[in-house]
């Protein structure tokens, strides 16, 4: 049961009315003007009118939404269970902002949520869309699910947008070049965490990573950060859990005992660093810590490309428009998911095309750039088809500032502070473009 | 408050006795402020705050209306407009203004009002005398800079993730045009003959001259400063002067003012000011501007004729738009 959605749903009628008004309009000028028989290429001028030369029968873009079903431990906190539309709701938002453009240029996007699946079924699902000819994906799957997807897309007109994962290979060892991230790698959300601690000058941190591979990598992603910025990790350890173990009636108890000891032989450090990604240790240790430490990390302080509560850069009309549209606010997988789809909008409205590979070009070439409620515009690299963004740094509630920091520099970008960097890359795919 | 009277009591003493003794005469400065829900008023002259109107929420886009008699402010937060009066600071009314007003422009007639509502992807038209909405014209996503043509036959529109410069007839409310220019553009600015409309791109960097008769972009500005970033030159206020010569821009968080040569487009100077620049105003001799400094809390007086900033003056917290009344 697929899920067809074109945004016209929550259309004014008045929007239409006016877009109809729009359309005749343009026809009749160019009746007018040319005379008939012209009306088939229209003229240059009534490009400018609001019906674009080459777009008489409109531009249609299908956009398909993929999302791996995978078994996740529930959250500590009941607050951080995920919606079921996480993701899409962004996309869906996204593809209401491209078609209110795309209204005047007579474009028109459309998204495609398939069910959860597997990655077998994913990829069976996909492969047929893009034999059908649709050249967008947006998908919310495991690296190695990818990957997979990526090889079964090899040769078709189509990219897919990794809106769903941090993981580092994607964007290194493993890069494709029909994957774009528009997600942030995990080295960026360490790297602008780490970027603030500094600017603090909080420099001696201990790290307590939790069991999941997710976790691990956090921590590793924490420790290349800590050193590139000239921060010291002075002691590390896992912290073991029996998974499942949060609903023991009135847990609180041990838990306030638990914590403090388990920090107690940790040597002196400012900042007490958490890597659980999969938020079951991580908010036991703001408060009850043996030292008055602030803790930061995946909890506490923590790195985000997207925060609730933000109004900076203009953001206010973009948050109310997602809380209208969903009915809860937007969660980083929406942003990002936003973010696939208003880049394929940009990269449409500006070639006047929806040809996917013409826009896939225009997306890596240095022309491209789109404005994401950043303050600056974001860009991709284009040594990996990583999207270039600020980062927040954040406590649940509201951010405590936007990374890169001011004063560290770059020759190029000063977002190229936040993850690999061209020079260290591993990723070739894209070198001989 | 009180030197105010001191000067307008030495202007009387002077009126009465013939002599003149200021060579300019002072205008009133009006300064919406964005996080503390007022509007700074100055003296032109003696550059000092001579009041601080406490308004509604979120005061942003701010303009004058019958000869100056009254100054109107989008409160975005309260949805409406509210109307002042320019001599006694009183509240004179509120008109409606559609939800999340942001900018807006005046036809040269004097009414009605062409209001950008950011959170709704509408244009408002309303007639400030009966307080009514006259209609409704659907645009881009977050509608944002408005301006209107000298001859008050067509209003601008430009949204700001639609990244287009909308325009409407202002007969029949019907969109005649979009103009596609760079990435979120904010101020829209005819010049004083028609001929020409300026667009500023916040996130694109760029200023676009568009032919609003063949509705092409004939021109785009872009800016270069040494030691600035790229990505923080982001221009927002434009303002040209009556006789199409020169163009100022203010350039946000590149704490800059571009003096730019308004026939040729070329970059003449930059002028340094407060941190983050997004509005401009003239006084109405073009002898001064102002420059609204959102986070260093101040303006900058500008010396149009030196080209030189002479002062900055504090006003309330995140100051937004500036406009000059002619008394």
């Amino acid at each position: 049961m697929s899920e067809m959605y074109d945004g016209r749903i929550t259309d004014r009628k008045s929007g239409i009315a006016g877009f109809a008004s729009l359309f005749a309009l343009a026809v009749s000028l160019v009746l007018v003007t040319s005379g008939p028989g012209v009306a088939q290429t229209p003229p240059p001028a009534a490009d400018k009118q609001g019906a674009p030369a080459g777009a008489q029968a409109g531009i249609k873009i299908p956009i398909v939404y993929l999302s791996e079903k995978r078994d996740r431990l529930p959250p500590l906190s009941l607050l951080d269970f995920r919606p079921d539309d996480d993701g899409i709701a962004g996309a869906q938002l996204g593809t209401d902002d491209n078609n209110t453009t795309g209204r005047f240029l007579k474009q028109s996007f459309s998204i495609e949520a398939v069910p959860p699946g597997t990655r077998d079924e994913l990829i069976k699902v996909a492969t047929e869309k893009a034999k059908q000819g649709v050249g967008f994906f947006v998908a919310d799957a495991e690296a190695g699910t990818l990957l997979a997807l990526s090889d079964a897309l090899k040769g078709l007109d189509a990219v897919i947008f990794n809106a769903g994962s941090a993981d580092e290979r994607l964007r290194e060892e493993d890069c494709r070049l029909n994957v774009k991230h528009t997600a942030p790698s995990r080295t960026m959300l360490t790297d602008a965490l780490v970027q603030y601690l500094a600017w603090k000058r909080w420099r001696n941190l201990a790290l307590v990573y939790g069991p999941q591979p997710e976790d691990q990598a956090f921590a590793a992603a924490f420790r290349r950060s800590a050193q590139r910025f000239g921060l010291k990790v002075v002691d590390d350890r896992e912290f073991k859990y029996e998974v499942g173990s949060r609903r023991t009636d009135g847990g609180f108890e041990q838990v306030q005992q638990q914590i403090p000891s388990f920090t107690q032989s940790l040597p002196e450090h400012d900042v007490l660093i958490v890597a659980d990604e999969a938020k079951q240790f991580g908010d036991y240790f703001p408060y009850r810590t043996w030292v008055p430490r602030p803790v930061a990390g995946t909890q506490g302080l923590y790195p985000t490309p997207w925060h609730p509560a933000s109004e900076l850069w203009g953001a206010t009309q973009f948050q109310n428009r997602f809380q209208r549209k969903a009915g809860r606010t937007m969660r980083p997988l929406d942003y990002s998911a936003w973010l696939a789809v208003r880049s394929i909008g940009e990269a449409a409205t500006r070639t006047n095309s929806g040809d996917p590979k013409t826009l896939i070009t225009y997306m890596l070439s240095d022309k491209f750039d789109l404005a994401g409620f950043k303050g600056q515009k974001l860009s991709y690299r284009a040594w990996n088809g990583q999207l270039r963004q600020p980062i927040f740094v954040a406590t649940p509630t509201i951010h405590v500032s936007v990374s890169p920091q001011q004063g560290y520099l770059h020759q190029f970008s000063e977002l190229d502070t936040l993850g690999v960097d061209k020079p260290e890359t591993k990723c070739t795919a894209f070198s001989g473009r | 408050m009180r030197k105010h009277k001191q000067i307008l009591a030495g202007l009387a003493v002077a009126a009465a006795i013939g002599l003149a003794p200021f060579p300019a005469a002072a205008f009133k400065v009006f300064v919406s402020n964005e996080k503390d829900n007022t509007v700074t008023v100055i003296d032109s002259e003696t550059l000092k705050v001579i009041k601080q109107i406490k308004v509604g929420q979120r005061p942003r886009g701010i303009i004058l209306a019958k000869n100056d008699d009254w100054l109107l402010v989008c409160t975005s937060d309260d949805h409406r407009i509210e109307v002042y009066d320019t001599k006694t600071f009183e509240l004179v009314k509120n008109l409606p203004s559609g939800p999340d007003p942001e900018l807006f422009v005046l036809h040269p007639d004097g009414n009605p009002l062409y209001i950008a509502n950011e959170d709704d992807n509408l244009v408002t038209i309303v007639d400030i005398e009966a307080g009514k909405v006259l209609g409704e014209v659907p645009v881009g996503v977050e509608p944002e800079g408005m301006a209107v043509s000298p001859d008050g036959k067509i209003v601008v529109n430009t949204s700001e993730t639609t990244n287009m410069a909308h325009f409407i007839d202002t007969k029949t409310h019907e969109i005649v045009g979009n103009v596609l220019v760079d990435a979120r553009p904010r101020v829209a600015q005819f010049t004083a003959d028609g001929s020409k409309l300026w667009v500023s791109a916040e996130i694109g960097g760029t200023v676009s001259i568009i032919d609003p008769t063949k509705k092409e972009v004939i021109h785009k500005i872009t800016f270069e400063i040494p030691g600035i970033n790229a990505d923080a030159i982001q221009p927002v206020g434009i303002r040209l002067t009556k006789d199409g010569k020169k163009a100022f821009v203010a350039l946000g968080p590149a704490n800059r003012v571009a003096v730019i040569d308004a026939e040729t487009y070329k970059v003449e100077k930059y002028l340094l000011v407060g941190q983050r620049v997004w509005n401009l105003a003239f006084t109405p001799d073009e002898k001064l501007l102002f420059t609204t400094n959102g986070t260093s809390n101040d303006v900058s007086v500008i010396d149009v004729d030196r080209l030189r900033v002479t002062k900055s003056v504090t006003t309330g917290r995140y100051p937004w738009g500036v406009v000059v009344a002619n008394h």
